[in-house]
Parts: C-alpha cells; structure tokens; sequence
C-alpha cells in the first residue's frame, strides 16, 4: 500500500479517475436524464477531440520543460490553410498533408527560436502567438474561408450509414465513432508509447528534469528541444484538421483561448510545469474531465461563467492535492 | 545548545551534540564536510527541529519554529552563498523584512541613516547605500550581509565559511569586523575548514565528528595537528585502501589548457591504472579543467588527447571515446532527481527503443554491485540519501563502462560508510586499468587514494607529484600560493 501511494503516477491517475467519477456522478443526478446516455458519451467524445490531440503535444513540450503558447492562433491558421486550398478545388489530401505541415512549421519555427536565440519558450511563444494569429488573419483576408463540402467534414462528424456510402474512402469500420475520435486514440498510445519506451522519449524527460545533467550525459539537447517543438506542432496541425472538420470552413479567429486548456488539461493531468514530469493518460483525462464539465453544464443550461469557475477550482483544486500529497513525502 | 539529537531516515546527523556559546566570544565549530556543523547550525536558525534536546538562549528557553522568529530573537545566519536580493539596494538589503515605513510607505531617509549607522559601526564609511546591491564586490556584500545581522540587533552572529571567495586583504577585514562584533558583545559561531584563521580570530572551540562532539576546548591550548587528529579521528592508512598499481600508457593528455573563464593554464597526463588526483581551493579552476576536458565548457586555447584523438570534443563524444564525468553537483548537474535510478544509470547508452525490463536488470546489477539502499532500479533518486545518490551517479560510468573517469569532488556531502566504499572502488577499478582523475577539496582523501597529485592555483595548474614525494603542508603552501 505504502508503494503504491508512493508509486505517484498511479496515485495521481486514479485520483484523476476518481475526480471525474465524481462530477459526472454530480450531471447524472442533476443534468437532463439523458446525461449518461451512449449518445452523449458520443457528442462529448467528439468534443474532446481537438483539446485532447494538442494535448498530445503540449504534454511532451512541458515534460521536456518548455511550454508553448501558439497552440490555438496555429489551429487557427491551418484551418484557413485547408479552406484555402479546398476552395481552390485541390484534392482534400493535400489539403491535409498542407495543414498538417502547416503546424509542423510553426512548431519548427518555435524550436528554432527557443534553441538558437536561447530565449525562454514563454517568451517566443506569445511571440508567435500573435504572429501566428496575424498571419492567419491577413492570409484568409480577415474574413471566414467558405470551402467545398469535401470527406474532411466528417472526420469529426457521427458516421451514419448512408453518408459513408457517398464520400468517405473508409467503409463500414468502426462505426460507433467519428475517425477522428480513433486517430486521438491512436495517436496518444503512439506519444505515450515514445516517451516510455523509446530513448527520444526518455531524452524528453531528462532534458526537462535536470537539463544540465542531460548535457553531462551526452544528450543533444538542442536537437531534442527542436524535436519536440516539431512534433508538437505537426500535433497541433492535426488539431487543426479537426478544427476545420467541426466548423467545415476556415476561420483564422477559430480556437482563441485553446492554448489555455490545452495547458490546463496538462496541469489538471499531474504534469509540473518545472518539467520532467506528467503522463499522457494524466493529460487525456484532464481535457475529459474539462469536457464533461462543459458538456454537463451546458446541458443543465448554466451560463459560460458556471463553467469557467468550475473549470478553474478545479485547476487550482488538482494542483494543491498533488503539493500536499509532495510535502507529506 | 543542550543534548541535540536529529536523525534523518536511518541516518543519524546530530547524536547528542553539546555547545556553549558565551557573549562577546569567537567560538569555531569544526568538522569535517557531513560532521553534523550544518545541521546543528540549521537547528539554531529554526530551519529544522531537533528530535530531542533543548537550547537556553539567555538564560531563557528557546525553540524557534521557523528561522524569521529565530532571526527576530537575534539570531543572524550568514552563508557562503549569500542571501540577498542582487536587484536591491544595499538599505533595502539590510532592513528587507524590516522596512521602516511611515503611513505604508518606506521612509528612505530613516533607513539610509539606519544602514549608514550599522555600516559605520563595522568602521564601514563611503558606501553608497542606494546603489544595487550587484555593484559590489563579493566582499563587501558579505559586510552588508554582517551590517544587516547589527540592525537587526543580533545577539548570535554564525559565519558559515566566511573566507572561501575571500581574497586575503579582504579577508583581514572581515577579521576586524569580528573583532568589532566581539567588543560589542556579540557572540560569534565561525565555522571554517581553514584551522590558521581559526587559529588567530576564535577564543574556544567545539569538535564535530558523525554528529557526535568529540572535543571542546580553549583554541588556544591545542595546536594544528591535535584538531585535525580530532576531526579525522582514526588513523588515514586504514580507509584509504592503496594497492600496489602498475600504471600503463597514457590515455589522457592535456596541454597548455586555457577555458573560456578558468583554467589558464593547465597541463597534465593520466595514466592507464593509476589515480591522479587535482587540489586546490574553491573556485581555483578545477571543476572547470575537468569540464573542459569533457567538453561542457568552452575551450580557449591548448590541446587535449584522448588515447589517439585529438581535439575538444561534446559530451556526448567524450562518452563514445570512453570518458566519464561525475559532477561536483549531484542535485544540479549530476542526477535527474525526479527521475528513477535505472533511468539516471542508463541515460549515457540508452538504445533507440528502450525495454524497461533490460533497463532494470542492468541497473539491478550496479545496484548490488555498488550497494545502493533503495527499494529497487524503479525508486525516484531524489528518494534515496545523499551517499546513494553518488554511488548512483558513479554507477553511471562504470555501466557505460568507461576507461577514463573525471570525478569532480566524489565524497562530497556523504555518510563515512559510503565514503569508504568510493575509495575501494576507485582503488579496484585502478587495478583493473581505468584511469582516474579525481579533485577534492579533502587532503586526506587526495594524499590516501591518489599516486600523483598536481595543485591548482587561481587557474594555474602546477607540476604533478608523487604522492610520497609531497605532504599535506606543501600542497596547502602551493594551493595558498605561498
């Protein structure tokens, strides 16, 4: 037993798990009945796609130490990336491989910058935060990109028989959820995977516990850093795909504010932002926490400002158990 | 300070320990590195509570609960690293949590006069109070540190190795301070590795070793080699094991060495199965001749060979050619604390994909090798204590299996027991041919480990000795640069 509290990622996740058991028992009792129905499970599993894919990213960058500002004006721009070249009448895979790409240059131009100027990641990413956000503004005109209806609308979309038949190249697989619910899936064992079991991962954590012993070992820092800045952004490029996906157009004021849950989710998952610490599940589960928050709220029709508060007690909630749970070690 | 008993886990820092300390007396607390003179000193401040015992302070009982009510009680810390805010100003340093305020704002008049007084009584006139407090020069901002401690009234005045970063001139200052704060009537615990000044400014000492006092007497009724004796308390031939060693061809050159800051001039050859050993004081440029050499700080001029190859290399190139570096830092530069043992023993040879079962038994096997308490190759190293820790970071190199080992401080700030199996290990892995470069700041352990040991001056290397042609009393001549 003692092992086990001490075993912190453990403790940490079933405490997530149990805080999440708690407030979707509170919406089952308070919230209309069909709360805890399959349907709604479906409705908020869509939702939490795109907070839980930069999510993804946004866990590596802070393990490694940094933290990334940008996330949501990048989301943003590639959106308008897609609609651009969608209305241009370019197929929808390149439209996607461009998005996707899109985010993987932004994420490389913050390692760059972070790497060479040795400025703080805090400080570059506002940067480019607002650079980004411009960007997609004075790329889309300042207007919203109306685009042709293409099978990159339903990646996010509740499959149905009969719109699979007509545009998506996958057929009957999978059907109880959207694709974009399976890639989440999928990508997060894939990241999760990398920083356990590979030494790309493991360099990831050492660079953000104690980066100065990382260099006596002989880790590649900069490349390191510059590495996890890629991967993050190619990450939030396909949180951007689903962006376009939900709103089924380009819109360079999409996402404002995302960075902020993304960061949450992360913190809320028992990630330290000092680095070195924090776990994939850990952050999934904080971006589902803050969705069945939302979902639950909305359903009970309470105002935004409900939600906002519970959001952020919870936040500041999830951070004093883990310093009490620290200090009686 | 009355029967102090403070035990941390198994280790037991504090056992018993006594010290009387009168008013206007210089008192030296002497020990070893790990003798328990820090924690006795953190349990006056408030820092920690002792397990047992009691403390008088003016003839009336005393138990701080945190060092702010020690400090307002009269109790004035000074470290080696000094605890001020560089971005203040030198008032603002001396009555920082003791701001002088009129209607909620600070009178600037008042507090200027107040740190001028303080300062002119430590005969300190002509400083410009407003100005930053990074302006200054090291020395003087130790002054401030000790004008701060007078403001505030203090009663007990500790100096925790007031001398390391201290020139000579200044340190004739700081002399006359104490004496100024000994006329006055203050008391004054000086602790300090440096027996001669200890010889000169304190009237009575108290002798620590493993946390249990073993000696306290007038300063002036022992002379030099009874305290060492006391301190080290056994004689050095029985914990140093040296085995006959047969030195082979020489794997690391150094020539004409110049960093970026220090060294300035550094050259010297390690041979195949011996163990040369680097002295000097702090901030002489060892630990910066060693990471040169690694290729963790910037090389100026000079040349370095590593077996056949030439040149500066990365760190992560030193590995490959078989060089290990043990940083003088566990906490900052050595280990990843938050990460787990097997983590922080592999992290210099990790394969692409990484198998946590391979991973653990390899670590398993330095574990027991090396003898690390720990619950197993999964613990978090910050767990573990400070001599498992070190044996931790060792066991880094000799999983990656190196041939060449800088080790910069090895025993720092760990148990005797732990001590004694570094010194075994490093005499084996000497036989076995490893090369070993080791600096210390410890004499004894130099003089019983090394076959050659060279001194470092301000950055400035000097010849390299045998061990049976040189002594402690030359190497600390040489170190002084007398």
């Amino acid at each position: 037993m003692k092992s086990f509290i001490k075993n912190s990622s453990v403790f940490n996740l079933a405490g997530l798990v149990i805080a999440w058991l708690g407030i979707f028992a509170f919406f089952w009792w308070k919230a209309p009945p069909n709360f805890h129905s399959l349907d709604n499970f479906k409705t908020m599993a869509r939702q939490d796609t795109i907070v839980a894919i930069a999510t993804l990213g946004m866990t590596c960058i802070i393990i490694s130490g940094g933290i990334d500002l940008s996330v949501g004006s990048v989301v943003a721009f590639v959106t308008v990336v897609i609609g651009l070249l969608l209305q241009a009448h370019q197929n929808p895979w390149i439209a996607l491989i461009c998005g996707i790409g899109a985010g993987g240059l932004w994420g490389f131009a913050n390692g760059v910058l972070i790497t060479r100027l040795k400025v703080v990641p805090f400080i570059v990413t506002l940067g480019t935060y607002l650079l980004v956000r411009g960007a997609a503004k004075g790329l889309a005109h300042n207007r919203t990109i109306d685009s042709p209806v293409s099978w990159l609308n339903d990646l996010t979309s509740q499959p149905t028989a009969e719109k699979f038949s007509i545009t998506a190249p996958w057929k009957s697989i999978w059907q109880l959820l959207p694709v974009g619910v399976w890639l989440t899936v999928i990508f997060a064992v894939i990241v999760a995977l990398m920083l356990r079991r590979t030494r790309f991962g493991r360099h990831i954590v050492a660079v953000g516990s104690n980066e100065q012993a990382a260099r006596l070992c002989g880790v590649p820092i900069e490349r390191v850093k510059l590495a996890v800045y890629v991967l993050a952004g190619l990450l939030v490029g396909l949180a951007g795909l689903m962006q376009y996906s939900r709103l089924t157009l380009g819109d360079p004021t999409a996402a404002d504010g995302l960075e902020l849950k993304v960061i949450a989710a992360v913190v809320i998952g028992g990630a330290s932002l000092n680095g070195g610490q924090g776990s994939i599940l850990g952050s999934l589960l904080g971006a589902w926490i803050m969705t069945t928050i939302s979902t639950g709220c909305a359903q009970m029709g309470l105002d935004n400002w409900v939600e906002q508060m519970v959001t952020g007690g919870i936040i500041v909630l999830s951070v004093a158990i883990d310093r009490l749970r620290v200090r009686k070690d | 300070m009355q029967n102090i008993s403070k035990r941390f886990g198994a280790t037991v820092a504090l056992d018993n320990v006594n010290l009387q300390v009168e008013r206007g007396e210089v008192h030296a607390l002497v020990g070893e590195n790990g003798s328990g003179k820090s924690t006795l000193m953190r349990v006056l401040s408030g820092a920690i509570h002792p397990d047992s015992g009691s403390i008088t302070f003016d003839g009336k009982p005393y138990a701080p609960h945190n060092p702010m009510e020690a400090r307002r009680l009269g109790i004035a810390m000074i470290y080696q690293e000094l605890a001020l805010c560089p971005h203040l100003s030198t008032a603002e340093n001396v009555l920082l949590g003791m701001e002088m305020q009129q209607f909620g704002v600070i009178d600037r008049k008042a507090s200027r006069r107040t740190t001028e007084d303080a300062l002119r009584m430590l005969g300190i006139v002509g400083l410009n109070v407003d100005a930053p407090i990074s302006s200054l020069p090291i020395a003087t901002r130790q002054l401030v540190e000790i004008a701060r401690a007078v403001a505030l009234d203090s009663k007990i005045v500790v100096l925790d190795e007031p001398t390391s970063s201290l020139t000579q001139a200044d340190v004739e200052k700081l002399f006359e301070v104490v004496n100024i704060l000994k006329e006055k009537g203050t008391a004054i615990i000086y602790i300090s590795h440096f027996l001669d000044e200890i010889k000169r400014i304190c009237d009575q000492m108290t002798v620590l070793r493993d946390g249990v006092n073993v000696g306290e007497s007038k300063v002036g009724a022992v002379d030099t080699d009874m305290i060492v004796s006391m301190m080290v308390g056994r004689k050095i031939d029985t914990i140093y094991p040296r085995s006959e060693r047969h030195p082979g061809e020489v794997v690391l050159k150094v020539e004409g060495l110049h960093g970026a800051r220090k060294p300035e001039d550094a050259s010297l050859e390690l041979r195949k199965g011996e163990v040369v050993g680097i002295a000097g004081l702090n901030g002489s440029g060892r630990t910066e001749l060693a990471r040169c050499i690694f290729g963790l700080d910037v090389v100026k001029s000079g040349r370095i060979r590593v077996g056949t190859i030439e040149g500066t290399a990365k760190p992560a190139k030193r590995w490959s050619e078989g060089v290990g570096m043990l940083s003088e830092d566990r906490k900052l530069e050595g280990l990843a604390i938050s990460m787990t043992i097997a983590d922080n023993m592999t992290m210099t040879k990790l394969p692409p994909i990484v198998s946590s079962q391979k991973q653990s038994e390899d670590s398993h096997t330095w574990i027991a090798k090396m003898g690390v308490k720990c619950r197993g190759p999964q613990q978090i190293v910050g767990e573990l204590s400070g001599g498992n820790q070190q044996k931790v970071a060792i066991a880094r190199l000799l999983y990656h299996d190196v041939d060449v080992m800088l080790l910069d401080e090895p025993t720092r700030g760990i148990d005797v027991g732990s001590k004694e199996t570094i010194y075994q290990l490093i005499d084996q892995l000497a036989l076995q041919g490893k090369a070993v470069l080791m600096i210390s700041s410890y004499l004894p352990e130099l003089l019983g480990v090394c076959d050659r040991i060279a001194v470092m001056h301000k950055g400035l290397l000097g010849e390299t000795k045998a061990v049976h042609e040189t002594g402690a009393e030359e190497i600390i001549r040489e170190a002084a640069g007398a």
